[in-house]
């Protein structure tokens, strides 16, 4: 009991999970930074983000429902806690762990801290918020459609394993399922579902800056926005973890740093797209190429 | 059925002027816009008639922050106009190679915007880094990077030095390159193209009918150019040609500007190997009775002054129309049908500039009728010039 609570709260889960978004958020900003011919902050910045927010006021718009405003922040932030315990003790813990069907809990987890966003943006009542929530719900229709397709590959491949430590010890027998021209589709796509799930430029409609102010963020301050913040900076380190258990096999750093690179540079090469065309995009183009991957597993490709 | 409204305005990140975009939405579609400008109040053309004819064009600097050649250039056409004289030939060229070198940067920043509009925050970045070889020599050749203080009524106030000239050339040639860079990155991605083209299209017509100026009506196909149609300047003594697309959306509105960084850099070599040497300021003491025009085609179309001198140190009257004020409007045009994605990338396309184009209404706020209606200012215009004609 003591220890699974440690693993939530302190190592693998929450504090762990977090100063590693942290850190990976100042990657990002880092990198971004040089790309763009600037400078960047320090590394530390990120966590005085954090604690400078936590300090602030917090705002309740007048007309929201408060109960939702206020939990849903802490509804994303539990479940990428629990995301990515699982996902680390699946990579990390030596004797067995997890249960049959961990890879479906996981992949309801990652889809819960947009879901929470959507909540509590919407019970602000604010006009521009319900238009980042309607872009947001859109996207999410979009991307979860072939995530959910190219997961099947990896299933397929293993004939039937549906736990995350089972996954990852047939990658180490029979090679990483990204090693097949299945799991190297399944996982081009899953690289464009991740950008989406993250809502990094250029699926950024839900926020996006200069045409509805942060859309879903706008009404939150203080230490709601750290929390929401904070819950996408853990989703930044528990989505590449998945995808690095599922089609990797297994965490190691420099799979990591590769994947946050790809993240970081798709971002800094490409304008936001509307979202009429992501969700053609990931209706499109990105189904019709998992379609092709799941077909190719069958065969055996 | 009551539509719900997206404000763009007072204050809001896409833009770093107050200005106001009521947007009337239906889901994502606009189905109505209203404009309102208008916050910032600062009665330039009053200030200017208290000034003297040099201090104007200090002060007409100030107008705004990026065309700030434009107004000057525009006045001392008007002031030139109005004596009947003839600049020397020096001065022209100077004058003409700090309209351009404005055009590049003014050009280079919008470009950045337009990313940043779009969530492309690193041509952004590198549309801004590339401006900063201009601003240098604009540095360079008047001491300042913006705010150039160069005009003055009869010729310049500064002489560019022949021993600069060689560095300018590398650092404009040098510039190329880029430029190429940018035309690569909007012509070839087909993001960029599926963001911008076939949106917030004006059609001739439409330019017709807002009488919309500058790159905005030459996207449209409209070959206006006051460089071309009524010469001023140097720019009747180089080779140039005007640049037009028929596109008419965002992409071309891109196109013709990319395009005319290359144009603008064109003109300033030229000037540089044919400027004579000579005078560059006729000394102007006297300012006769009378009314002048001038025109200069700014980065963001045809900007307009009108000077009346009753014969003493300052201007009687001096009137100033803006291009954004012309352009602005067409946005109603522009942005009704499209998403609200589309709708800010279409409100910057124009090159909007709210400095220069707030103007003041007297409303009645209970009834929303306006106190002073266009008739009432004519003929509070009439009555004061003949105020001013009988005292004179």
């Amino acid at each position: 009991m003591l220890k699974n609570l440690f693993n939530f709260l302190v190592f693998p889960g929450f504090l762990f999970t977090a100063t590693l978004g942290l850190v990976a958020s100042w990657i990002d900003r880092k990198v971004t930074a040089r790309v763009q011919w600037r400078v960047g902050p320090p590394w530390y910045q990120p966590f005085i983000d954090m604690v400078k927010l936590s300090i602030k006021e917090i705002t309740i718009p007048k007309n929201s429902s408060k109960i939702m405003f206020l939990i849903s922040p802490l509804l994303g932030l539990s479940a990428v806690i629990l995301a990515s315990t699982f996902i680390w003790l699946a990579n990390i813990e030596l004797g067995a762990t997890g249960f049959t069907g961990d890879i479906i809990v996981v992949l309801y987890l990652l889809t819960l801290p947009a879901i929470a966003l959507i909540l509590g943006a919407s019970s602000t009542g604010n006009p521009l918020a319900s238009v980042g929530v309607s872009r947001e719900i859109k996207l999410i229709l979009a991307y979860e459609l072939p995530f959910i397709i190219i997961l099947c590959v990896p299933i397929i491949k293993s004939s039937g394993l549906l736990r995350l430590q089972d996954l990852i010890q047939y990658q180490t027998v029979n090679g990483a399922i990204l090693s097949n021209l299945s799991g190297l589709l399944a996982f081009l796509v899953a690289i464009f579902c991740m950008q989406a799930k993250l809502g990094l430029v250029p699926f950024d409609a839900g926020e996006a800056e200069t045409e509805i102010m942060a859309g879903t963020y706008i009404e939150y301050s203080g230490i709601l926005l750290a929390i929401l913040k904070l819950t996408k900076f853990m989703m930044m380190v528990a989505l590449p973890l998945f995808l690095i258990t599922v089609f990797w096999a297994g965490f190691s750093i420099w799979k990591y740093v590769v994947l946050l690179v790809i993240i970081v540079l798709i971002r800094n090469t490409n304008p936001r797209v509307r979202i009429d065309q992501a969700v053609r995009f990931f209706w499109g183009k990105m189904t019709a190429l998992a379609l092709i991957a799941v077909f190719l597993a069958i065969l055996g490709k | 059925m009551a539509h719900k409204i997206i404000p763009i305005g007072p204050y809001h990140p896409l833009q770093e002027e107050p200005e106001f975009f009521r947007l009337h939405v239906d889901g994502e579609t606009v189905v109505d816009i209203d404009i309102e400008i208008g916050y910032n109040l600062r009665l330039i053309e009053k200030i200017a008639e208290s000034k003297s004819y040099d201090q104007v064009t200090f002060l007409i600097e100030r107008i705004c922050g990026i065309c700030s050649t434009s107004h000057p250039f525009a006045y001392t056409n008007a002031i030139d106009d109005l004596l009947g004289v003839t600049v020397p030939e020096r001065a022209l060229y100077i004058r003409t190679i700090i309209g351009e070198l404005e055009r590049i940067h003014s050009h280079l920043l919008w470009l950045g915007l337009a990313g940043h509009f779009l969530g492309y925050n690193t041509v952004w970045m590198w549309a801004w880094r590339y401006r900063e070889p201009v601003l240098d020599i604009c540095e360079r050749i008047t001491g300042n990077r913006n705010h150039y203080a160069m005009f003055k009524p009869g010729g310049v106030r500064r002489d560019m030095h022949e021993e600069d000239f060689p560095w300018i050339k590398k650092t404009l040639k040098d510039l190329i390159p880029k430029f190429d860079m940018f035309k690569g990155a909007v012509m070839d991605d087909p993001v960029i193209h599926a963001r911008t083209k076939g949106i917030g299209v004006l059609t001739k017509q439409d330019v017709h009918d807002y009488s919309v100026v500058g790159p905005t009506a030459r996207a449209s196909g409209v070959d206006i150019d006051v460089r071309k149609d009524d010469p001023y300047g140097a720019y009747d003594r180089v080779e140039w040609k005007v640049i037009t697309h028929n596109g008419g959306g965002v992409f071309a509105k891109a196109v013709v500007r990319i395009l005319e960084l290359y144009e603008s850099t064109n003109i300033i070599l030229q000037c540089l190997d044919k400027m004579p040497k000579g005078e560059i300021d006729l000394n102007i003491k006297d300012m006769p009775i009378g009314e002048g025009i001038g025109r200069h085609e700014a980065p963001r179309g045809e900007v307009f002054h009108y000077i009346m001198s009753d014969g003493g140190n300052s201007p009687a009257r001096h009137k100033v129309r803006a291009p954004s004020f012309m352009n602005i409007a067409s946005n109603k045009k522009a942005v009704i049908g499209h998403t609200i994605s589309d709708a800010t990338i279409i409100l910057a396309a124009v090159d909007p500039c709210y400095c220069c184009t707030e103007r003041t209404a007297v409303v009645d706020y209970k009834t929303g009728k306006k106190i002073m209606d266009g008739q009432d200012l004519v003929r509070l215009s009439q009555e004061k010039t003949e105020k001013m004609r009988r005292g004179r």
